[in-house]
């Protein structure tokens, strides 16, 4: 199964409450995947603030800090919020300058996103207790994701969580399986591309980072994923400044967006939807297959 | 039992879901110590109203989730919203109206009974229907009735690709237009008595479009019947 929830906020009024409604969202969905999940923020200036680069981190070691801060010369104010597997490391530095800083302080440990507005936590436990653990109620933020994962062609591990981010301030997550991941990371790692797990899921994350850097946009990427990728999916993309959404051809994986002046959200379920604040007058409708569906902030 | 209270306006029993279980609710409607139900802050649940016996009035007052009314053999329910995947579901008898739209599957295996969807269903509206009656007021999506045994499929509005694909038997009626019929599915003349048919089954869906409107998809029975010159094939 796996469960996926998005929200994409439109009005500033509702930023102080992302976190909040987010975390209403993804209990809805916690039956769809109950042994692992995976949340990610934009925007929320308490881990990431105004300025810094953050990057999520699969390492909890003591001193993590510290050991950025001896990477990163004349930059004094490193900040490390740990929530369960995931420390989230912010720094005034370029988010390619504290990717290299963690991954030097922290040799091996994988790092899952990196960015300026983004932060991303994972974990394997029940989604409900992870949410607590990501203290996601607490998180302001301007849009949001979070998936919980049925396992299936990898291992119930932090590392398998959703979103895939690879790619800075960008996040995708995925309900389904891709047939023809083989194929494609091979032609990626062919052009170059590194990938991190076997999972079938960041396949699919890579090419969208791939087609974004030679300058498409998120719509344009996903409907060449579409034409490239054989299997099930119901695709949430985020990127800086955009949210967009597609499924297979034969869309048998649930998706439901809701639509209203004030937010666009899109669930596995209308469950998760329906604690939303005015969902009563939302347009309701379930997305179409092999159709691109997608916002800009 | 706090949630459960007389209604003096409509006699029905009111259930509030914000409040009580749906485990609760279709332990009661099996069991039923009335003859009607009004069922409050549905806000997506699942199996609402599932496996109904006999004549049990519900009514849900929002948005149901996946497989409301599953199984239904001989309930009425309304939903005064919108329902998630398999609404009516391996339906034997009884009636199942939905005034919004409802997702994928609806009145999928349906050995019986009437579904109307006033609003839109999504893709593989009927799939595998077995007798089941199908009337929906706007639009289904792809591989809408695909593989069906035996019923009827009322579509007022369009059909998205593949009506009717790998069809055994049933009789399918669209109004506007069918994006593609899926394989050995074919345009048939609508006869008188079809036209007849279709009038009641309008009727009984409360919808005045004239029949003559539609036209009339079957099967072409050309999958189904083993063909002894393929026998080299096996």
């Amino acid at each position: 199964m796996c469960g996926i929830v998005g929200l994409h906020l439109r009005d500033p009024k509702l930023f102080p409450r992302l976190g909040v409604l987010l975390e209403t969202m993804l209990c809805q969905v916690a039956e769809r995947g109950p042994d692992s999940a995976g949340v990610a923020v934009y925007g929320d200036r308490r881990r990431c603030p105004d300025g810094h680069a953050a990057v999520s981190v699969l390492d909890t070691r003591p001193g993590l800090a510290e050991a950025v801060g001896e990477q990163l010369p004349g930059v004094s104010d490193v900040l490390v919020t740990t929530a369960g597997d995931t420390s989230v490391v912010a720094a005034p530095v370029s988010p390619a300058e504290l990717v290299s800083a963690v991954r030097a302080a922290a040799p091996g440990a994988v790092v899952v996103s990196s960015g300026t507005d983004l932060t991303v936590y994972k974990g394997t436990g029940n989604p409900r207790e992870l949410a607590r653990t990501y203290d996601l109620a607490g998180a302001s933020g301007w849009q949001g994701l979070a998936h919980t994962r049925m396992a299936t062609e990898s291992a119930v591990t932090a590392q398998g969580c959703h979103p895939f981010s690879v790619g800075e301030d960008q996040c995708l997550v995925h309900n389904g399986s891709f047939a023809n991941h083989a194929t494609i990371r091979g032609q990626l790692r062919a052009l170059g591309v590194h990938f991190d797990s076997d999972n079938d899921s960041e396949v699919g994350a890579r090419f969208v980072a791939a087609r974004l850097a030679q300058g498409d946009d998120l719509d344009k990427a996903l409907r060449l994923l579409c034409e490239r990728f054989d299997g099930f999916y119901t695709l949430l993309a985020t990127t800086g400044d955009g949210f967009a959404v597609v499924r297979d051809a034969i869309a048998c994986k649930p998706a439901i967006i809701a639509e209203t002046e004030s937010w666009v959200a899109m669930a596995s379920e209308f469950r998760a939807l329906a604690g939303l604040p005015g969902v009563e007058g939302a347009r309701i409708y379930e997305p179409e297959p092999e159709r691109v569906y997608a916002w800009q902030r | 039992m706090a949630a459960v209270t007389g209604d003096s306006v409509t006699s029905a029993v009111a259930v509030d879901l914000a409040e009580t279980s749906v485990r609760w609710l279709n332990a009661e409607l099996h069991n039923p110590t009335a003859s009607r139900y009004r069922v409050l802050a549905p806000r997506g649940a699942h199996a609402i109203a599932a496996g109904l016996r006999g004549e049990v009035t519900v009514d849900v007052y929002g948005h149901a989730g996946y497989y409301c009314a599953g199984m239904n053999d001989g309930g009425t329910v309304t939903v005064h919203g919108s329902v998630g995947v398999g609404v009516a579901e391996n339906m034997m008898s009884g009636t199942v109206r939905v005034r919004g739209d409802a997702s994928q599957s609806a009145g999928a295996t349906g050995h019986g009974g009437l579904l109307v969807v006033e609003g839109n269903a999504s893709m593989r509206c009927g799939i595998s229907m077995k007798g089941i009656d199908i009337v929906v007021g706007g639009d289904v999506g792809a591989m809408s009735a695909f593989m069906a045994q035996a019923g009827r499929l009322v579509v007022c509005g369009d059909a998205g690709d593949g009506l009717g694909d790998s069809i055994y038997e049933a009789r399918l009626y669209v109004r506007g237009a069918v994006k593609t019929l899926g394989a050995d599915c074919v345009e048939k003349p609508l006869l008188p008595r079809h036209r007849e048919e279709l009038a009641g089954l309008l009727a009984a869906a409360g919808l005045d479009h004239d029949p003559a409107e539609f036209r009339r998809y079957g099967s072409a029975r050309t999958l189904y019947h083993f063909a002894a010159h393929n026998s080299a094939a096996y």
